[in-house]
């Protein structure tokens, strides 16, 4: 196999237009894009089954948003009453990871964290993915997909400072762009084993802080500012969505962490994971607390407005198509606090991930259809309806997943490679190098 | 606009007439190849474009349709086009429409009124929920007609009138403690926006029931404006809130927006059979509208700039929809807000609705 792959970018890099790339980037980015690229693409057996998995749900992913560009949003469960679903439910909750990717960077480099300064950069990697999930299910979501240079600057209209979802849009490419550019500085600089230019990399960094607490603020806003829909129109709605960013976040990068130090050579120190840990618990803490308020404030005297709340509680008139999720989504999140409660069980690696993976989904419950959903049923008219989604839909979704795992795997899998120096100048790929993937490097640590 | 008229929709040579104009052959591809080709170099050549696509037509020749969608895919917001181009968009849709419906339609582009803001009143005792005003308005608006339920713009929601029962008295909570907290004796009364709007009564009105018709409120404060992100919804001088559906890319989020469930999203194309088109149309109003864009209520925008009431103050059997200027105080609108008791639908959103509800 990597016989093949290097033949084919010998093959390649002699083409014309890739010299023109060459000519264009220079040859230190040229050859930085070849490396990463050809270190990126090799991988054993488990790795290709991946990514074939991934782009058979892609496939998923390409038919249905062609039905949705060709016959229009008919194939989903949207109804006029419900008029928006799991893409939005999705949508919500991705800026909520991608925000949460901060909880990286923020010990980092505001507390100097040690362990997580040293793979801080696969935080920006993970904000990366999950922006461009986002804008996927964006695409998805869009009734006129094909009209979206109408939001390009100059060529098209922005209404602002009125409309959330254009600040909403703003925010978003804000941030992808701040972490592509930190991100990839930092993966460069270590690829030429030179040092950071602090005036330029610092900066970036403590912007990219802020900025991810604004993308997940503005989302919020996105739904909280609209009276017509009592479920959303609560103070509360950006503290608890930064708050549950906040646990279901780095619950995803345990998760992960522990992939990378039991799949490849990056060790990544305990003291990272348990100061993710720790935030978790505080962060569920926190969101458990906020649910209970709303629960207690909204159901005491028990207004209209608390109708879908009720409605996601308990069911109303019949229809209790969430209340499973519901009381789920708050086992979950009960079960998992408990666990990170317990210090035994939160330094447990092997209890650790049930945790995360409970709070991960108990806050994709909650904060996706289980907030969403609420917000349309009763419609403002007082109209009780249902809201189930079709297969293609969640096809679709689960093909913007795989899209968005795929780059994942795609990035972290080259800035893992940076950050073991595997990728590095002149350490070029030659056929001699080819098998130095088997070798552990020195860095390596036994106990792996 | 006359002068395009140029299709002889009904001639029985034009390959289109009987297939909606969606399965036009093209015999001709070369000719749409280049002037899509030269199109795609410089997209600012939007007038050049459309010129060969008049030319194109002129010749009668089926590729016309291509080079004219490709201009209105390209067209800017309407709100901001030049009068030439305005007249130039509405031309293009003529032609496209004419074409595809095989009879004359015109879209109009008559702009706001002078001196003018219109207002809604509905009375509220006389309203009998027989619903001809939502088929009305259906038959006029060019909704999308379907075989469960076609996509109605008013919606009359039924209320029932409510009791309340001397045996429920006692019935307080919490139950036998004798100290009661709350009581039980009413059946829903007075309930407002809690109606049932799917009721299918051998006659109306029935006993128990209540009616209020909603449709949009014509906010003068509408948050579904506030919320769209390309300006394509905005409120016009003389009242209405109007959508430029060529500008709308469907991000639906002006439906959550709205506390009065007034907007509707085409989920497909819209089917809109040919004979039941109807062709006096306005660009703002009631023009065929396309698959993926949101559409409301325009207060008949296409009738009432040229003089004429909305379709559902038309048909109203009893007389209980008024419509008129609100600027003029001896319109009919103007005189019930004077005079009869009335009220609007959550005012406590800061809406402030041009839509009144009145007793008298």
């Amino acid at each position: 196999m990597d016989k093949i792959t290097h033949f084919v970018f010998d093959y390649l890099s002699e083409t014309r237009l890739l010299r023109e790339v060459k000519r264009i980037l220079g040859d230190k980015v040229s050859q930085f894009v070849l490396d990463y690229v050809f270190y990126v693409v090799k991988g054993g057996l488990a790795f290709y089954a991946w990514i074939f998995f991934l782009f058979g749900l892609i496939g998923c992913l390409l038919y249905g948003d062609f039905l949705h560009a060709t016959e229009g949003l008919t194939y989903t469960g949207m109804t006029s009453q419900v008029s928006d679903g799991l893409y939005l439910a999705n949508l919500i909750f991705l800026v909520g990871i991608a925000a949460g990717a901060v909880t990286i960077v923020f010990p980092a480099y505001v507390y100097h964290h040690n362990a997580l300064h040293k793979v801080a950069v696969l935080g920006e990697m993970l904000a990366i993915s999950a922006v461009i999930m986002c804008i996927l299910f964006v695409l998805s979501h869009m009734g006129r997909p094909d009209r979206l240079w109408h939001m390009l600057p100059i060529i098209g209209i922005y209404n602002l400072p009125y409309s959330m979802l254009a600040w909403d849009t703003l925010v978003l490419i804000g941030y992808l762009l701040l972490n592509l550019a930190g991100g990839f500085y930092f993966l460069y600089r270590k690829y030429l084993g030179l040092p950071l230019n602090d005036k330029f990399y610092l900066p970036l960094i403590y912007i990219s802080i802020v900025w991810a607490l604004s993308i997940h603020t503005v989302t919020a806003f996105l739904i909280s500012t609209m009276p017509a829909r009592p479920m959303w129109h609560h103070d509360m709605m950006p503290i608890r969505f930064i708050i549950t960013a906040f646990a279901a976040g780095p619950s995803l990068i345990i998760l992960i962490f522990l992939i990378i130090r039991n799949r490849t050579r990056l060790w990544i120190e305990n003291e990272a994971i348990d100061m993710l840990s720790h935030i978790i618990t505080y962060c569920l803490g926190i969101a458990l607390f906020l649910s209970f308020s709303e629960v207690v404030t909204e159901l005491y005297h028990d207004t209209e407005h608390s109708l879908g709340l009720k409605f996601l509680m308990f069911g109303v008139q019949g229809l209790d198509d969430l209340v499973p999720w519901y009381w789920g989504s708050l086992a979950a999140n009960i079960t998992a606090f408990l666990i990170l409660l317990t210090p035994r069980l939160r330094k447990n690696y092997y209890i650790l991930p049930i945790a995360c993976i409970l709070a991960f989904g108990g806050i994709w419950v909650e904060k996706g259809m289980g907030l969403l959903i609420p917000g349309f049923i009763p419609s403002p008219i007082g109209e009780f309806s249902r809201y189930l989604p079709t297969t293609l839909e969640i096809l679709v979704t689960l093909g913007n997943w795989a899209m968005g795992f795929l780059i994942l795997t795609i990035l972290l899998k080259g800035a893992i490679g940076v950050l073991l120096g595997d990728i590095k100048y002149g350490k070029a790929m030659s056929v001699n190098n080819l098998d130095a993937g088997s070798n552990a490097p020195a860095s390596m640590p036994e106990s792996a | 606009m006359t002068s395009n008229q140029c299709t002889k929709p009904d001639e029985p040579a034009t390959p289109c007439s009987n297939c909606s104009g969606q399965c036009m052959p093209a015999p001709q591809v070369e000719t749409v190849d280049v002037s899509r080709r030269s199109f795609l170099k410089n997209t600012g050549m939007l007038s050049i474009s459309s010129l060969l696509g008049t030319a194109a037509l002129m010749t009668n020749s089926d590729d016309a349709k291509a080079n004219m969608e490709w201009a209105e895919w390209f067209q800017g917001n309407y709100r901001l086009m030049s009068d030439a181009e305005k007249a130039q968009a509405r031309a293009r849709l003529e032609r496209r429409y004419s074409r595809e419906y095989g009879k004359r339609v015109t879209v109009d582009g008559t702009p706001a009124l002078e001196g003018v803001l219109f207002g809604y009143a509905l009375n509220i005792k006389k309203c009998i929920g027989c619903r001809r005003c939502a088929k009305a308005c259906v038959e006029e608006n060019n909704q999308s007609r379907s075989k469960e339920e076609d996509m109605e713009w008013i919606r009359v929601l039924k209320m029932e009138k409510g009791e309340y029962s001397p045996e429920k008295r006692n019935e307080g909570f919490p139950e036998g403690l004798g100290i009661q907290v709350g009581g039980n004796a009413f059946n829903p009364v007075g309930v407002m926006l809690e109606g049932e709007h799917y009721y299918q009564p051998d006659k109306v009105p029935e006993q128990d029931s209540v009616y209020m018709p909603i449709a949009c409120m014509q906010c003068e404060n509408p948050p579904c404006v506030k919320v769209c992100p390309v300006r394509t919804t905005y409120r016009e001088a003389d009242g209405p809130v109007v959508i430029d559906y060529n500008w709308c890319i469907g991000c639906r989020m002006c439906m959550n927006a709205c506390p009065y469930w007034a907007r509707r999203f085409n989920w497909s194309e819209p089917n809109l059979p040919k004979e039941q088109m109807n062709p006096v149309t306005h660009y703002l109003g009631n023009r065929p509208r396309m698959k993926g864009v949101v559409e409301k209520c325009t207060f008949c925008i296409q009738r009432t700039r040229n003089g004429r009431y909305p379709a559902c103050v038309e048909v109203c059997p009893v007389g209980a929809r008024k419509f008129g200027n609100l600027l003029d105080p001896n319109s009919e609108v103007s005189r019930i807000i004077a005079r009869k008791p009335v009220f609007r639908l959550k005012t406590e959103l800061n809406t402030n609705p041009k839509f009144f509800y009145y007793v008298d």
